[in-house]
């Protein structure tokens, strides 16, 4: 079975964003970077397809920081190879996707999987337009996986409740929180990733442009200094009753 | 609080490979997700948590530097400390167990064992299926292991041990132990005895104030039947034991930098936060910023000796006495950091909710225990003047 997997290299989540000079991107430069989280249920997810089935476990990323330590950290999971399409500069969804699909094309994945959304900028774009650009199926916000044959069953994520979805190979998959844990790398995968062949390609964009630009980022405003309460118990409490019912009107 | 995102104020991360980090980061998730959740737990029960042994085998942290077998990871030394250095942030109990089991237990079975020894005990010791402990130190011998009064005698076809061995770690846990005893010659020779052998006991010390969630015994050799081919062939002397000291004490001058950090980490955070005198936060005042500053420029230094030594031990040219200075230094400074911090939280630091007493407290047996910080000076004294003191 060949098995793609999708991952971005994103700021960690805990990074505290800084807005850049030209108030269109945001200044990276301490941040730490990590796989998509969302990714790595998708990484895992390829691996235990792999372990079952046998096969290949590809990661594709569009990145253009020339950093690849968070592709490695992939490989050392237990991917076979890696391919790095090398941007220049930041893409929006719908030029991720074209690209992407170029790869994916020339690949012929049995499946591929992606993380349901990338941490950061959050499109939640690039599985569906890419589904449209192949016309092949997308399960988005995929909790569990069943693949027999070619016959695929998985559950989704659906408000108040899950669906479940089947469909046939060849197929994408966006992978939701509690599809699987993912594993850590060993330290034997760390030490086998080193020798694992990265294949770097330039960007291929073979579509009208489409996109749309970032005007402008802008922080949420700091919050407002919180009110204290002081005095004896009694009037702390009729003055909190008063804010409740006068002020925020909730009782 | 701030996440912790280790210490590094000279970019000394720039020494460090891609690989190292990678080592380096996936021991901190380990330890962030599996030991931080649970750690207070087991130390309050003065248990040792033994169900993580066998995911440190999965991740390969159980003798992680050795190499010679497609089982062992073979890293490097640098990466081998850094994952002790994790470990130990989670608690010095599990690098007390890594380093008992990577360098007590299999570096003197890879090194001095014979084929069968090899093939039987290192993948089970690797996997972390199997659990060693090494016996030393006994109750009249610590600092002079050579005056050990453990014996072994050959009648036929086994080797009758008496004697006994103290402060064992992993002591009444492990299924098997690496001993160092007496031959009728008068050499001292090393054994693997088996768990459950003849004549063998192991018991637990309990009632520790330090390393409380590391398991601690005594073994007990009354005429314990240990078969001949269960001699370790290559030990040589006391040389042979000395020779897995320097593999273990590599580890704890690493090892200690995690608490280190983590103290220093702590009491930065707090003292930013912590309100005294007229609405300013401690680390306001000149006293605060002095430990703060002391504290952080000794983990600098030694986080720099630490990869020196790392680079040299992987070029093989780490002389003992190098180790000495590693693990005297790293203990010292990192024992001071923990005090420190504790002075800096105030009351808050004598409870549980914060590592800082927990750390605090296992160091003083890590200062003790392989090597005590005298017996380094006296080392590395000796190699400098080329005159011995011990006595
Ligand atoms: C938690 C724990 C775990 C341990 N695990 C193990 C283990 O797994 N295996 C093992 O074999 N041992 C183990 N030990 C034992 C440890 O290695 C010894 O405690 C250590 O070597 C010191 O020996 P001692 O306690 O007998 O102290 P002593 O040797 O009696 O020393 C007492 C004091 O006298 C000082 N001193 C001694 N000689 C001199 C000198 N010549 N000059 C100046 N000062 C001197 C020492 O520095 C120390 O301060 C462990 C100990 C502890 C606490």
């Amino acid at each position: 079975m060949k098995i793609g997997v999708c991952v971005k290299r994103v700021p960690d989540t805990e990074t505290r964003p800084k807005i850049a000079s030209d108030e269109k991107n945001f200044d990276l430069s301490d941040a730490k970077f990590v796989i998509s989280p969302y990714d790595e249920f998708g990484i895992e997810e390829a691996l235990k397809l792999k372990e079952a089935n046998g096969g290949e476990v590809v990661l594709i990323s569009l990145d253009s920081s020339g950093d690849v330590t968070v592709i490695r950290n992939g490989l050392a999971m237990g991917a076979d190879r890696a391919i790095i399409v090398e941007g220049d500069g930041e893409r929006d969804p719908y030029e991720t996707a074209v690209i992407l699909s170029n790869v994916l094309k020339e690949e012929n994945f049995d499946i591929v999987f992606f993380g349901k959304q990338g941490v950061g900028h959050d499109y939640q774009q690039v599985p569906s337009i890419l589904a449209e650009i192949m016309n092949l199926p997308l399960i988005s916000v995929v909790v569990e996986l069943k693949i027999d044959g070619d016959k695929v069953e998985a559950v989704r994520e659906i408000e108040g409740g899950e669906e479940v979805v089947e469909a046939k190979l060849p197929v994408l998959i966006s992978a939701q929180k509690g599809l699987n844990v993912p594993r850590y790398p060993s330290l034997r995968g760390i030490m086998a990733a080193k020798k694992k062949p990265i294949d770097k390609k330039s960007p291929e964009f073979t579509a009208e442009k489409l996109s749309w630009e970032v005007e402008k980022v802008e922080l949420p405003p700091p919050r407002k200094a919180g009110k204290i309460v002081e005095g004896e118990v009694e009037e702390q409490v009729k003055e909190i009753i008063s804010f409740l019912s006068d002020e925020v009107k909730i009782i | 609080m701030r996440r912790f995102e280790g210490v590094d104020f000279v970019e000394s991360d720039l020494l460090l490979t891609e690989e190292e980090k990678l080592m380096r980061d996936t021991a901190r998730k380990f330890v962030e997700d599996k030991v931080k959740p649970i750690i207070e737990e087991y130390h309050r029960g003065h248990r040792f948590p033994i169900h993580l042994v066998k995911e440190m085998g999965t991740l390969g942290f159980l003798g992680s530097n050795l190499k010679g077998y497609d089982f062992l990871p073979g890293i490097s030394n640098v990466g081998y400390g850094l994952i002790m250095q994790e470990l130990e942030r989670g608690d010095s109990a599990l690098r007390s167990f890594a380093s008992v089991q990577g360098a007590l237990v299999m570096y003197p079975i890879l090194t001095f064992g014979s084929e069968e020894q090899k093939s039987k005990w290192l993948p089970l010791l690797a996997s972390g299926e199997k659990i060693g402990c090494f016996g030393l130190t006994e109750p009249d011998f610590g600092s002079n292991p050579a005056g050990m009064k453990t014996t072994a005698k050959k009648v036929g076809s086994h080797y009758i041990l008496n004697g006994s061995k103290m402060w064992i770690t992993n002591g009444s846990i492990a299924d098997i132990a690496v001993v160092f005893a007496k031959l009728e010659d008068g050499n001292i020779g090393g054994f693997i005895v088996e768990r459950g052998m003849e004549g063998f006991k192991q018991v637990e010390i309990k009632n520790k104030f330090s390393l409380r969630a590391s398991d601690t015994g005594i073994l007990y050799f009354e005429d314990c039947k240990v078969p001949l081919e269960n001699k370790l062939p290559g030990t040589k002397g006391l040389k042979s034991a000395l020779m897995c000291l320097t593999q273990a004490r590599y580890g704890i001058g690493w090892g200690v930098l995690g608490p280190a950090m983590e103290c220093f980490h702590i009491a930065l955070e707090y003292s930013k936060e912590r309100i005294q005198f007229a609405g300013k936060p401690i680390a306001s005042h000149q006293l605060v910023q002095e430990k703060l500053v002391y504290m952080l420029s000794e983990i600098t230094k030694a986080q720099l000796l630490s990869i020196q030594v790392g680079r040299l031990k992987d070029e093989g040219k780490a002389h003992f006495s190098h180790i000495s200075l590693l693990k005297k230094n790293n203990v010292k400074i990192a024992r001071e950091i923990a005090k420190l911090s504790r002075e800096i939280l105030g009351a808050s630091g004598i409870v549980d909710d914060y590592p800082v007493i927990r750390h605090m407290l296992n160091l003083e047996s890590v200062f003790t225990y392989e090597g005590t910080d005298e017996i380094h000076t006296l080392i590395i004294g000796h190699r400098i003047t080329d005159i011995p003191a011990y006595y």
